[in-house]
């Protein structure tokens, strides 16, 4: 419990009648990839906007760092160290490739509006550096010759890694990715893998990730849940979770 | 419903209405009041209108398939000669001499109205960062120009304070206004925040026209002073003992207008100071991070922003130019009352900056410039200048919503070697 960064305690998210979230637990380490699968409408998306504070959860505890978040502001989460993407792209789309980097860094950026009107060297030096490391993070998902182009105009594959980019310069601690392969092809797909685990082993943060994807999800987590309409159904490694009959009923079932 | 039933029927209702409003006249015969029919020319007006309407009502198609091909036109391109941002430079410090000389070539009606205009324009740029950059609709707007006007007159009213004093604290406090009433406001959605702020505008009038004691009521305030020169004043003579006027001090014959030109002057340089802060706000942090909230305010929340405190931001300091724009109105008017500060003026503030093409500081200046010149051109339709309004504001939404100058902004672009 202690080295945990993220420990989730039976989250419950009731929407009216609808129980989408039943129970659910989770707990991610540090340095850890780790993945949430199930099927369609099984609650995963619910349990992200539950953590990151976009829902506030009926019931269940969300710690990160040691820290009760339950409740807590979507921004200040984010602030928290722990950031998110979407299942539908939310980038901001007439805004250029690297301006959307900038936004991101707001918390970084110098705020004083008296520095700004007279462009003073410490604002100067400031935005410089906001330049700097989205240029960094530009070219880490291969996307530095985009970076004065409308990010709106970008091919899908390209949106999904500006998603990550713009993740990846606040310096969080945590990554949620919430289904970033979908509607990848096979090549982007492998790049994606390999991007996720070098953030993982180079960068040091951990990623929860919502994938239907399963070639992805065996094939890069250290450790798997399973929800099914709404309840936690099985956690364990890749392997457990391969040879579990229960997980293999509750897909097969759903064909 | 046929097509002509519908265009006859169009036409009747414009003719019931329009005859009201311009066919009959009221006149007072003794303590009686007799309706009249109107003018012959008014009366051709109304028909004239009443068959334009039949007309657009029967070929609606063929009006509307050429609307769309106008509005297809998506942006109006810069003509060739500004392109470049040195063109642009330059063309700006040509725009800029001709404005500061502009005052000693014309007459003092046209500056009159130039520093009225100017005025209008400051208080269009500052709503535009509320409305056009930050994308909330604000209704009370002229609350905090109220709120400025004031400052400087009962300031001085009551403690003597100058001109030059009272500036920096009008615009203070009405950012202060701002900020007060943003902060449980702006949690309020899209039509909510309307109707709250366009209940603040009427509460500061109401206000100002009964705390008779503090304000003189409807009576408003009189007297207020002008500005002066590094202490020189404009009067004839000095106001006390011991103060200088401007002609005394060069030792030139009086003359009301150099007065005329100073206050022209002075706004001026108020607006060119607005259109430079607000410049450079669109290039900062905090610009960007308005044009992303308007995007999209839940991926903003994602990233770490509070869209509360950027709009708090952006409600504070459009409220200071309304605060900077008030105080030198009571200074130019010399006498304010509530009746100044009507739910009409943010109507036309709105209207300006919607007119301008929302976000873009050179459409509101010409929006402003159109909207307060033109109708002092057009004089002898003073009585129906808001029916004129609405018609125009009516013809742009159907030509072209995205104002007159939709805003482009300007792209941060990363420079590599
Ligand atoms: N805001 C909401 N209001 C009401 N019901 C909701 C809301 N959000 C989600 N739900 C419901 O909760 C259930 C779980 O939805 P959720 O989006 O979390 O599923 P998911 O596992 O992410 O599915 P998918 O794989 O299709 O993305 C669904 O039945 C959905 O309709
Ligand atoms: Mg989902």
């Amino acid at each position: 419990m202690t080295n945990n960064l993220l420990t989730v305690k039976d989250l419950t998210m009731r929407f009216g009648g609808l129980l989408a979230v039943n129970g659910v637990d989770l707990e991610v380490k540090e340095k850890q990839i780790v993945s949430v699968i199930g099927p369609n409408g099984a609650g995963k998306t619910t349990v992200f906007n539950c953590v990151s504070g976009f829902y506030i959860p009926t019931a269940g505890s969300v710690i990160f760092q040691g820290k009760e978040l339950r409740g807590k502001p979507g921004h200040l989460i984010a602030r928290e160290g722990m950031v998110r993407t979407f299942q539908n792209v939310r980038l901001f789309k007439e805004m250029t490739v690297i301006e959307n980097l900038l936004v991101a860094q707001h918390m970084h950026a110098e705020h004083s509006l008296l520095k700004g009107f007279f462009m003073t060297p410490g604002f100067k030096k400031s935005e410089q550096e906001l330049m700097d490391r989205a240029a960094h993070w530009l070219e880490r998902v291969g996307l530095l010759e985009f970076a004065n182009r409308e990010a709106g105009n970008l091919a899908y594959g390209q949106q999904r890694r500006l998603e990550i980019a713009r993740c990846m310069v606040t310096e969080p601690k945590l990554l949620m990715l919430d289904e970033p392969a979908a509607g990848l092809n096979p090549n982007e797909t492998k790049a994606l893998d390999e991007l996720i685990v070098q953030l993982r082993d180079e960068q040091g943060i951990s990623i929860l990730l919502i994938e239907h994807d399963m070639g992805l999800v065996m094939g890069i987590s250290d450790q798997i849940y399973v929800v099914n309409q709404g309840e936690p159904l099985a956690a364990g490694t890749p392997a457990e979770i391969q040879g579990n009959p229960e997980v293999i009923k509750a897909y097969l079932g759903e064909e | 419903m046929s097509r002509v039933t519908s265009a006859f029927v169009a036409a009747l209702i414009t003719l019931v209405l329009g005859g009201f409003l311009l066919g009959m006249s009221l006149t007072s015969e003794g303590i009686n009041l007799v309706v009249e029919a109107s003018s012959t020319g008014k009366i051709t007006f109304l028909f004239v209108g009443v068959v334009l309407v039949f007309l657009l009502q029967l070929f609606r198609e063929q009006v509307g398939r050429f609307t769309t091909k106008m509005r297809s036109d998506e942006r109006m391109e810069l003509p060739g000669f500004l392109r470049t941002p040195q063109q642009q430079r330059v063309w700006t410090m040509f725009v800029i001499i001709g404005l500061l000389i502009f005052p000693f070539l014309s007459s003092r009606g046209a500056v009159d109205i130039a520093t009225l205009t100017l005025i209008y324009v400051m208080l269009g740029l500052g709503l535009n960062v509320v409305v056009g950059l930050a994308g909330l609709l604000d209704l009370g707007y002229v609350g905090f120009y109220a709120v400025g006007a004031y400052t400087y007159a009962l300031l001085n009213m009551y403690f003597g304070v100058s001109f030059w004093v009272a500036l920096p604290i009008a615009g203070g406090l009405a950012a202060l206004f701002g900020f007060l009433l943003g902060f449980p406001v702006l949690r309020l959605r899209g039509d909510y925040l309307a109707i709250v702020t366009l209940g603040f505008g009427e509460i500061i009038r109401i206000l100002l026209n009964n705390w008779t004691e503090l304000t003189g009521g409807p009576n408003g305030i009189a007297r207020i002073p002008k500005p002066t020169l590094f202490g020189l004043e404009f009067s004839r003579r000095p106001s006390e003992e011991g103060a200088t006027t401007f002609h005394e001090f060069f030792g030139i014959g009086y003359s009301s207008e150099y007065k005329v030109m100073f206050l022209y002057l002075m706004a001026l340089v108020l607006v060119l100071i607005t259109v430079y802060v607000i410049r450079r706000l669109i290039r900062m942090p905090i610009g960007r991070a308005w044009e992303a909230l308007r995007e999209d305010d839940i991926a903003c929340r994602s990233l770490g922003l509070n869209p509360t405190s950027i709009k708090l931001g952006a409600f504070t300091i459009g409220a200071s130019f309304a605060g900077f724009a008030g105080s030198f109105f009571a200074a130019r008017q010399g006498f304010i009352s509530p009746e100044s500060f009507t739910f009409i003026e943010s109507a036309i503030i709105l209207a300006i900056v919607v007119l301008g093409g929302m976000g873009s500081q050179l459409g509101v200046i010409l929006a402003a410039i159109a909207m307060t010149v033109l109708p002092e051109l057009a004089r002898e339709f003073d009585e129906y200048r808001m029916l004129l309004f609405g018609l125009m504001m009516v013809l742009m939404m159907i030509w072209r919503p995205q104002g007159l100058l939709p805003m482009k902004r300007p792209h941060l672009e990363l420079k590599r070697d």
